[in-house]
């Protein structure tokens, strides 16, 4: 059976009410995994109450930072003192300076390009390029077509088919979150992976898109994350003075 | 109703909208549940519309699919297994 995740909420973390209730809906909605945005001085308690409801509603927590530098030297500078305490980073690719670094760097998750202007959308055939020799996967967050309308919405589905089209061209994984803040946001993920027809994604697609790829996404970081890694491929399995035994 | 066939028309326009079929078959207020018949080639177009629904009458509302189905008697088993 497929396991569904939503990598993209983003709560109000002043108030444990909407948290759980977000957290509540999405495990209604058939998600087993969510990962939630959090501030870099994120206070420690609201960790473990986020886990904690996560845990009581039988739904997996992943923690999650959004990055939105001004400039590449920023995106390399923030990386450095957060990848290793978030499991996923996401990157707000607001020039085309970052929108490259950030394809190029291995430590970024996820490319996301929050506007529905074209101008400012720079996710081309050389940023996929440059991002199909990284690790980072295109993220499509639904808040933002579900916002819009008329004309806007028409400009973002144009934009969003031409990047999906040049994605699939250049190997690159499709991650589809909902970018919801409060429940009336959150989506189903079949419902999810039927919007993305909208786009021109095909059903097989669009639901590996919201159940495979983020998965395995973050499972690879939790790897990475884990006291024993050293490499890809190398981990410590035991440790001490006589490891024969 | 009105909503979804707005959503339909606002997405695919009068072209798409005339290749739904759509039209309303059960409604219950009371548990907030609507059965709703479609052409099956324009499944995934009013699966769409209907997802896309973000507000009835000027209220903050989502609608939920809960299930689909060829028939009617299936599909009320669908949903009493709901």
């Amino acid at each position: 059976m497929k396991q569904f995740a939503d990598l993209h909420l983003r709560p109000p973390l002043e108030e444990r009410e909407q948290m759980e209730k977000l957290i509540c809906k999405a495990t209604d909605l058939g998600y087993s995994l969510v990962a939630i945005s959090l501030p870099p001085k994120i206070k420690q308690a609201t960790v473990l109450f986020l886990r904690k409801t996560c845990k009581s509603h039988g739904v997996d927590f992943a923690t999650r930072i959004d990055l939105t530098p001004k400039s590449s030297n920023a995106l390399l500078k923030s990386l450095r003192l957060f990848r290793r305490r978030f499991q996923i980073v996401g990157v707000n690719c607001i020039s085309k300076s970052v929108a490259r670094q950030a394809a190029k760097d291995h430590r970024v998750d996820m490319l996301a390009f929050p506007s529905s202007n074209p101008r400012k959308r720079f996710f081309d055939q050389a940023e996929a390029r440059v991002a199909c020799q990284g690790v980072a996967a295109f993220e499509i967050d639904m808040a933002l077509l579900l916002q819009v309308t008329g004309f806007y919405r028409m400009r973002l589905l144009s934009s969003l088919r031409k990047e999906v089209a040049i994605a699939k061209k250049n190997g690159i994984p499709i991650v589809i979150s909902s970018n919801a803040c409060n429940p009336f946001q959150l989506r189903g993920p079949n419902d999810l992976a039927s919007l993305a027809l909208l786009f021109g994604m095909d059903n097989v697609s669009a639901l590996n898109a919201v159940s495979v790829t983020p998965s395995a996404i973050v499972k690879r970081n939790r790897e990475k994350l884990d006291s024993s890694y050293v490499a890809r491929g190398v981990r410590i399995v035991r440790r001490g003075t006589n490891c024969d035994s | 109703m009105n909503a979804i066939w707005d959503m339909v028309y606002q997405l695919f326009g009068e072209f798409g909208a005339s290749q739904t079929a759509l039209f309303l078959v059960k409604r219950d207020n009371e548990k907030g549940i609507v059965i709703v018949r479609c052409s099956h080639k324009a499944l995934n177009m009013v699966r769409a519309a209907i997802t896309a629904v973000t507000d009835i009458n000027r209220k903050h509302a989502v609608i939920r699919v809960v299930a689909v189905s060829g028939t009617l008697k299936a599909l009320r088993r669908k949903l009493f297994e709901h």
